[in-house]
């Protein structure tokens, strides 16, 4: 077959499975069976590039990425369904592809997990990339944290141009051994004082507080954008050593924190002598754009029910656990947790032993779904926190949770494929968005 | 799956026996010992030091917590000794240590005290770590068995089998493989997963009141009998008495159910 008409093909394919509903990787294998090399080519048409972001929480992180950029002019090409598959790029390509097959996009911003990146800089070579944190999410399909220190370490050194690495976590800073000579290092980090609020999954039982990228005796290195401080929506940076002040809407503190990844990244991309276009306001139309993200899918996404909000935390580590369960006062909401231990969550649940919660004794968890259930229920008793209800049946546990809240506003923390099937279940009673 | 729904208003187990004493600590302390938690605590071994506490104090036992670092003084007088699994790195540190604690856990081991050593901490207990790279972590011995880097990690949910303890439940995720000396008594046997060298069908270690193990998941939450035993024995060596009141593991035994029934 030829290749405009493989493309044409793989289109055809994706415009059936989007109609079904069904899932965004499928026309992307397609196109990689047919036609082996098809993500590379398109991308290296872009003329400012490809950058990658890697780590936990990417999916928020890359979605501001994305719209800092655009608000730049930039036209951005992104993999906005959370497949992070190379075929799930490939999918997202073919979407984007007019039938005549013109790409129309300045640059890429893909988010991809760690494995993944490794397979996908083989291929193409980012100019930029992201690098967020290291955390144990990923530990029962890579084996070691340091397995995935190592996949990063691959993307780091595919990279081209710059890098933007998180000070904070020694196993990304480390990253800064692994670039290129010529690919430049740009840090974002915390100031002291927050840096006790942001355990690694390193810190959880250490009794000293977190262990920084400095603790091997030398300066930390000045940071690109630094988070300062924050109150609720109003959030402080040291932008180049200079104050700046943003409003983030987004819910949890490391989301705060990874704004200033976003942030730097973005300012690291349109820096002068890049000859990427830029707005005229610089870092001001940046800040003001900060402003305008909302969350990505599951990241602390809000859905009506009867004019109550149901918030839908995506949780898959211990120190996301634990900030997701600070960033509000548990007594105010009906709470529900649904672990699942499939393939994509991660069967193993011991990293629900890590994470502490004592902050729901008060206000109790309304009820515990999902298939390890059980699971949950044990380790809220060994924390003296009141279960009312276990029920692995997460659509039956949902119609019960809704009922139970009365109105109060509702938080559920789930696992992915938990959230997967709440967000299907919750279209029969809300207007869900589509992902 | 569906299930019938149990309502626990407050504490599930409230109202059984173990109500009695009232958490009120009267009936003694426990020094219980969490070896190296800042270097190995990854699985969720934290799970187990909290088992530990919470079912002594739920009997009335004051629980004194004390967590031992490389360099910190030993505290020779503990009860009860329990420790967990690391990265690489932190093993090594790790290793270097325990040559030091050494001659004094074996003193420990000879006179009955009860330990706990999960993963790495497990691997350190037997003679040596023969990584693939060929480099050798020498161990302390506790243990008749050595250790070898294997080419691919053994992953997923795991279930054994043992006289003493009955089925065994939790997840193992390691890359060693284990070599029990011909004495050695396992803790248990492989009814489902790897176990120590995925091979001889074995899991675990056994010697005096040491048990060595992979499992985590965590292991004592869902091992209540383990958890127990671990209890009985440091009880037992303190106040010369080991009856401990029962209590209600229903949760423990549903998650149990589950998790054997889960996909490895």
């Amino acid at each position: 077959m030829s290749r405009p008409l493989v493309r044409l093909l793989g289109q055809g394919v994706r415009a059936a499975t989007a109609l079904r509903g069904g899932g965004s990787a499928f026309p992307g294998l397609l196109m990689e069976k047919l036609h082996p090399g098809f993500v590379a080519e398109q991308l290296a048409r872009l003329p400012h590039g490809v950058v990658v972001v890697s780590g936990t929480n990417g999916k928020t992180t890359t979605k501001m990425a994305v719209q800092l950029l655009e608000s730049q002019g930039l036209k951005v090409f992104t993999n906005r369904t959370g497949s992070n598959f190379v075929r799930g790029v490939a999918a997202a390509l073919l979407r984007e592809i007019s039938l005549t097959g013109r790409f129309d996009a300045d640059i890429a911003v893909l988010e991809l997990d760690e494995a993944h990146a490794v397979h996908f800089v083989r291929e193409v070579k980012p100019r930029f990339a992201l690098l967020l944190n290291v955390m144990r999410d990923q530990l029962d399909r890579f084996g070691e944290i340091d397995t995935t220190r190592r996949m990063l370490a691959q993307v780091a050194a595919a990279t081209t141009e710059a890098v933007v690495l998180n000070r904070e976590d020694p196993r990304i800073a480390s990253l800064a051994d692994d670039v290129q000579p010529g690919t430049d290092v740009y840090w974002y980090g915390l100031s002291e004082h927050l840096r006790p609020m942001f355990p690694s999954d390193d810190d959880m039982r250490a009794v000293d507080g977190p262990v920084t990228a400095a603790a091997g005796g030398q300066p930390a290195p000045q940071a690109l954008v630094e988070l300062t401080d924050f109150e609720a929506t109003d959030v402080e940076f040291l932008v180049h050593g200079q104050p700046a002040h943003a409003n983030v809407h987004l819910y949890g503190v490391y989301n705060v924190y990874n704004a200033a990844g976003a942030l730097a990244l973005a300012l690291t991309v349109t820096d002068d002598g890049r000859n990427v276009p830029k707005s005229d306001a610089g870092l001001a139309s940046l800040l003001d754009e900060l402003a305008r993200v909302t969350p990505a899918f599951g990241r602390g996404e809000t859905i009506m029910i009867d004019g109550a909000p149901l918030q839908l935390l995506l949780v898959k580590n211990p120190a996301g656990f634990r900030l997701s369960l600070a960033s509000a006062k548990p007594e105010a909401y009906a709470t529900m947790i649904a672990i699942n231990d499939e393939y994509a969550d991660g069967r193993d649940v011991s990293w629900l032993w890590d994470v502490e919660f004592e902050s729901l004794r008060t206000g109790g968890v309304d009820l515990v779904t999902g298939t390890r259930a059980w699971d949950m229920a044990l380790r809220l008793d060994y924390d003296q926190v009141p279960v009312h209800a276990v029920e692995p049946d997460l659509t039956e546990s949902l119609h019960r949770f809704i009922a139970a809240a009365e109105g109060r506003p509702m938080r559920v923390f789930c696992t992915y494929t938990a959230m997967l099937s709440l967000r299907r279940a919750l279209r029969a009673v809300a207007e869900v968005p589509e992902i | 799956m569906t299930t019938t729904t149990p309502m626990f208003p407050t504490a599930p187990d409230s109202g059984a026996p173990e109500a009695h004493f009232a958490e009120s600590g009267g009936q003694g302390e426990i020094h219980l010992v969490q070896l190296y938690p800042r270097d190995m605590n990854i699985y969720g071994d934290w799970g187990n030091t909290l088992t530990l506490k919470r079912r002594l104090e739920k009997r009335g036992y004051s629980v004194k917590l004390t967590d031992y670092n490389p360099g910190d003084s030993f505290p020779a007088d503990g009860d009860l000794f329990v420790g967990g699994g690391g990265q690489d790195s932190g093993q090594f540190r790790v290793m270097e240590d325990l040559q030091k604690i050494k001659p004094v856990l074996h003193e420990l081991v000879r006179d009955g005290v009860p330990m706990l050593a999960i993963c790495g901490l497990y691997q350190l207990f037997g003679h040596e770590f023969r990584t693939i790279a060929g480099q050798v972590l020498p161990g302390i011995g506790i243990f008749d068995l050595t250790t070898v880097g294997g080419e691919t990690r053994l992953i997923g949910n795991i279930v054994t089998e043992s006289e003493t303890f009955g089925t065994i439940i939790g997840y193992e995720n390691h890359s060693g493989l284990t070599r029990l000396g011909d004495g050695q008594e396992p803790l248990g046997r492989v009814v489902s997963g790897a176990g120590n060298d995925g091979e001889d069908g074995t899991e675990g270690a056994v010697t005096r009141e040491v048990i060595g193990t992979y499992l985590h998941g965590s292991l004592l939450p869902k091992n209540p009998v383990l958890a127990d035993h671990l209890i009985a024995t440091a009880v037992r060596r303190r106040y010369s008495h080991d009856h401990l009141e029962p209590l209600n593991d229903a949760l423990a035994a549903r998650a149990r159910e589950v998790a054997a029934a889960r996909p490895r």
